[in-house]
């Protein structure tokens, strides 16, 4: 199961964001490091005598580390190397056709970072060129003294917070199809408006992100508003099916992703201030600020949400319209208008929820709603779909399940457990947890 | 601008592997959908099995090309019956989403390290063409004239993806009007009152999944043979450039695929070569970018596709009374 | 409603005293403690049901009182929570849909399926039973069932000229009228040769022209030895063609018997036929509000689809049933 000379993303104790930081970097480097060639530092053994190097580039959190050292062994030869200020190093080794085996020596490593498990040391050879990159996953905490249940709590509260603001988006999703039928493929795109719109003023024009947020927020809200006027109330009036409606919101979706990718380019793009370190509360739990603000946030806006549905006259019509639309238009609801406010307040909802995933992941890209779009249909699924706290349970249980599972599974198929259990439940209970049986009629 | 050049580029692709392969899919699409109603947004997962099935026999197999055909049309079948189990009894909607679900399932083991000695994970697979090419009945040389001049490998790969598309066309033709497929046709209308008659409607929606399924594992295939498998290919997107094809064309008729392939890839082929070249000169305003340019085509497949959807549903050769959005 | 043609009703049905449940001579459906609820209600809570053979049995009954739902439960369209079942001797707990048409037990909808982008022919063609190009890879081989195609078409002919359909035969199914979409599912049923017919309120949406044609072809699958048994709502109907009619009540059969006799019973005139003839027995009873209310919207909505459809059908005669269980 081992390719030699191809380094290996196998990593179980870190928290998701830094595994993504790492992931660009491995790659960034990967790219780089065949293309560049490293400046002569004392970071470098038997370059000059021989043509086949095996190079790497030690970083933790986009920081070089110095002084690290690492051994190349392999058919009789062997060399050791410690890297260079720019956490670079270079080996130059004899053989081409032979495997080397490259260890870096955890003892080496600052206090608090390590290798992850059993990538301390790796085999390597030669593809087509003379080149081959060996890179390590790096990352936080003492594997051995860090005991499960921490890790635990840590991917717990990583989970709860993904899933809040899971929840954001799902239940924006649930409100639009309990009130209009739409399964919105474009709800991703909503997501992804969000997050731009933070990047638009809060970057490009910098705004205090305090602004800048808000705005960004309001902006979805009539981004939704103008989708509503411009293009499903027509479609509406058109009497169309709702799988006419679901195929139109692919096509938006695509187009719209589209359009992002024209405007914004390819690129990842940060917020300010994406990371901050974290604090230690109770017990194992540590959170950042960051995370803080957004669990918070993401709370106060979904009991809001919850008491808007509950105690007004519009959220209490926006359920009579999901439970019976027929009956609640003849009880002299105007429906039309609780779509729209349904199609700002879920759009709003999304564009939050992208601000918020922004700082999750951390970065924004023209595709980023596109990618948790599955998951939020999950989440929505799981719960009943139309059922606005059945998208709140279901959202708390995928972001769960995608954080905790990456303590077992290798992250690069995190998504897939949520998936699975997707559709486990429809074989299961097709209705949600909290939906009605005869909903799936 | 060189318009001879663009017109050349435009119309090599009449005879592309590609638009070849998307209509098998896509006719599989038009099985599932146009005939039975089944909403399948999984066919990139199909597909990815069909090329990876192939894929990976011939290189870590050593099966010979037709070997590795047969196991993907296989693993297609294998995984049709996995997702129906579960999904076949739902509504529409959510089968809808069960397929999307199952079928990025299907790209992200295919992507994930896990199996890197089969999937050589993110980077693909290549270098499997020996078999396939050895099999070449025509002698080296260069054929055809104008856009459509190959090598003996082009020629090859283009005959044997028509013969499929051939054989695909000719197997949906004679099966969906026998009373084989009235009964499909009867289900996608109403399966209460199909099953009210005494039809194992189960039955035939399995086998209507599996046949479409098969269908986009043979579009997989084709897709694979002249180029590599790369996972990255097999998003969601491909499904839906899949269905707008499919509704471009027609989703309840036989020949509705290969016409709306041929105008997708007719048409995206002449915009990759216009815009760029449109950029370039400066004609479009605040666009200076070739490469940017590209991705302009894909908004216009969205926006194609909402249109088509709600103003000519029934695609270029449907029946306006026979187009096939039941709401159920 | 027109009562010119006397028939002779089968007579003689049950054995012993007539009560609820009442053992039958010789009956094809045989139920026991079938109950089916949705939430907390029971729909349907049936402790003895025999249907009599070779006769037109009715089952009456107000709006929800689990007439629908009991068909779907016979049927194998819906799974009881209770209960045993058997048709012709064979016992049907748990034999789905398909098979128990198979059996020789079709049924059709209160709300018609027709197959609205199948021709009526193909309708009819696909209600044919045993036939060898339904089979995948027979299919593909026009030769294994050219024959048996030509046979099934001669004999849908024949039935849509006995249906008075035989000018449609080409036409999409979609642009039949309501009432020829009845005729055309009830035709449709018969292609199979059924033992026993169930008709799920074969006259709701019908146009008045058309209903003695109706009752004329139910009276026909008597006369060709097939059982009938059917929902009805409209009295008259049933007292003209029925042979037996058993009374629905909130999920229980309340009564049973030849029509004259029933319509004796007080307990039935009061509950369906008296002063609240046309009201749902659940708002008499004063079951929850909220069907009451149900039931009012949909009247208002059946109301104003018929004025405009032109149609003269009385309000609630489409309403499902299952829309009232909460």
């Amino acid at each position: 199961m081992h390719v030699p000379g191809r380094p290996r993303a196998r990593v179980r104790q870190r928290p998701v964001r830094r595994l993504s930081l790492l992931f660009a970097a491995v790659f960034a480097a990967i790219t780089l490091s065949t293309f560049v060639a490293s400046p002569a530092l004392a970071d470098e053994v038997g370059t000059d005598e021989y043509d086949f190097i095996f190079s790497g580039n030690v970083k933790f959190e986009d920081k070089p580390l110095a002084d690290v050292r690492i051994t190349v062994e392999g058919g009789g030869y062997d060399a050791e190397v410690v890297t260079g200020e720019d956490g670079r190093w270079r080996v130059g080794v004899p053989d081409k056709d032979e495997t080397y085996t490259i260890t870096l020596d955890e003892e080496t490593l600052p206090k608090g970072v390590i290798v992850a498990e059993g990538s301390a040391t790796k085999e390597a050879e030669f593809g087509l060129t003379n080149n081959a990159t060996v890179n390590f996953f790096l990352g936080e905490g003492v594997r051995q003294v860090t005991p499960f249940s921490e890790q635990l709590a840590g991917r717990i509260m990583n989970g709860l917070n993904f899933g809040l603001m899971l929840a954001l988006a799902s239940i924006g999703l649930s409100l639009i199809f309990g009130t209009t039928g739409i399964s919105n493929f474009a709800h991703a795109e909503m997501v992804t408006f969000g997050a731009l719109m933070a990047l638009t003023f809060g970057v490009h024009l910098a705004f205090p992100m305090w602004i800048a947020i808000p705005i960004a927020v309001i902006l979805a809200g009539l981004f939704g508003l103008a989708q509503d006027i411009g293009l499903w109330k027509p479609m509406r009036k058109r009497g169309l099916s709702v799988v006419q409606l679901m195929i139109i919101s692919i096509g938006l979706s695509l187009g719209l992703r589209y359009v992002y990718l024209f405007f914004y380019g390819g690129g990842v793009f940060q917020l300010p201030n994406p990371g901050s370190t974290k604090i230690q509360l109770l017990g194992p739990i540590k959170l950042s600020i960051t995370d803080m603000i957004s669990m918070g946030v993401s709370l106060a806006v979904l009991i809001g949400v919850a008491y808007w549905l509950i105690n007004t006259r519009t959220g209490k019509a926006t359920r009579a319209i999901s439970d019976n639309a027929s009956l609640a238009a003849a009880s002299g609801i105007n429906v039309d208008r609780v779509v729209r406010i349904i199609w700002i307040l879920g759009s709003a909802l999304a564009g939050l929820s992208g601000v918020l995933w922004a700082y999750f992941r951390p970065g924004i890209r023209w595709d980023m709603g596109w990618q948790i779009l599955l998951l939020i249909f999950a989440a929505v699924v799981l719960g009943g779909l139309g059922t606005a706290f059945g998208a709140l349970l279901g959202s708390i249980i995928v972001g769960l399940m995608v954080e905790v599972s990456t303590l077992w599974l290798p992250s690069d198929i995190k998504y897939v457990s949520a998936l699975t259990v997707l559709i486990v439940v429809l074989l299961f209970r097709p209705q949600g947890i909290l939906g009605r049986r005869e909903r799936i009629g | 601008m060189d318009w001879g050049l663009i017109l050349n580029n435009t119309l090599a692709w009449v005879f592309m592997p590609e638009t070849i392969a998307y209509a098998i899919a896509t006719l599989g699409l038009a099985v599932h959908f146009g005939y039975g109603g089944l909403l399948n947004f999984g066919q990139a997962g199909f597909m990815a099995l069909g090329a990876y099935g192939y894929a990976i026999s011939v290189l870590t197999f050593g099966f010979p090309w037709w070997g590795g055909l047969l196991v993907g049309v296989v693993a297609a079948v294998v995984f049709a019956l996995i997702l129906g189990l579960p999904t076949l009894r739902l509504r529409a909607d959510y089968l809808a989403i069960a397929t999307i679900a199952a079928a990025e399932v299907v790209r992200l083991l295919f992507q994930s390290t896990i199996f890197d000695d089969y999937t050589n994970s993110a980077d693909g697979l290549g270098g499997y063409h020996e078999s396939f090419r050895s099999a070449n009945p025509f002698p080296p040389g260069t054929y055809g004239f104008g856009p459509w001049t190959w090598s003996a490998t082009d020629l090859w790969v283009r005959v044997f993806g028509l013969i499929l598309l051939g054989l695909a066309l000719l197997v949906v033709w004679l099966v969906m009007r026998s009373p084989w497929g009235r009964v499909v046709r009867g289900i996608r209308e109403d399966e209460d009152a199909v099953r009210a008659l005494g039809k194992n409607v189960f039955a035939y929606k399995m086998q209507v999944l599996v046949l479409g399924g098969v269908l986009g594992a043979l579009g997989g295939f084709v897709v694979a043979l002249p180029s590599a498998v790369v996972p990255a290919y097999y998003l969601p997107s491909l499904t839906f450039f899949l269905w707008t094809i499919l509704l471009l064309g027609g989703a309840a008729t036989i020949f509705g695929p290969v016409l709306g392939s041929l105008l997708y890839w007719l048409i995206m082929a002449f915009l990759a070569n216009v815009l760029p070249a449109l950029a370039s000169t400066g004609m479009i305003p605040g666009l200076n970018n070739p490469s940017q340019a590209g991705n302009l085509r894909y908004i216009l497949v969205g926006v194609a596709l909402i249109l088509i959807v709600a103003f000519r549903p029934q695609g270029i050769l449907g029946n306006k009374k026979e187009m096939t959005f039941n709401a159920r | 409603m027109p009562a010119n043609q006397p028939r002779i009703k089968s007579t003689g049905l049950h054995v012993g005293e007539i009560r609820p449940g009442v053992p039958k001579v010789d009956p094809i459906i045989v139920a026991d403690n079938v109950t089916r609820s949705f939430g907390g209600l029971k729909a349907v809570d049936v402790e003895h049901l025999e249907i009599p053979r070779g006769a037109i049995t009715a089952l009456i009954g107000p709006n929800g009182a689990g007439k629908t739902t009991l068909f779907n439960l016979l049927t194998g369209f819906d799974k009881p929570d209770t209960g045993t079942w058997e048709f012709d001797g064979k016992n049907l707990a748990g034999i789905p849909a398909f098979k128990v048409s198979q059996l020789g037990q079709v049924r059709t909808f209160q709300l018609t399926k027709s197959l609205a982008l199948l021709t009526v022919l193909e309708n009819m063609k696909l209600g044919a039973k045993n036939q060898a190009g339904e089979k995948f890879w027979n299919g593909l081989i026009p030769a294994l069932w050219r024959k048996q195609e030509e046979e099934i078409e001669e004999k849908a002919l024949a039935l849509l000229e006995r249906f008075k359909l035989d000018t449609k035969k080409d036409d999409y199914a979609a642009s039949l009228s309501g009432g020829q979409r009845k005729l055309l599912e009830m035709a449709r049923a018969l292609m199979s040769d059924p033992t026993l017919v169930m008709l799920d309120e074969p006259m709701a949406g019908v146009n008045p022209a058309l209903t003695q044609s109706l009752l004329d072809h139910i009276l026909g699958l008597k006369d060709s030895g097939m059982t009938v048994l059917f929902v009805e709502h409209d009295m008259a109907m049933v007292r003209h063609i029925a042979d037996w009619v058993v009374v629905m009540a909130e999920g229980r059969i309340v009564a049973e018997g030849p029509p004259d006799e029933v319509m004796k019973d007080l307990a039935v005139i009061d509950a369906y036929l008296g002063s609240h003839l046309d009201t749902d027995l659940g708002v008499v009873t004063g079951r929850i509000d909220v069907i009451h209310e149900d039931h009012l919207v949909d009247d208002i909505v059946e109301e104003a689809l018929q004025t405009e459809a032109g149609s003269t059908t009385r309000p609630g005669d489409d309403i499902q049933e299952e829309k009232v269980q909460p």
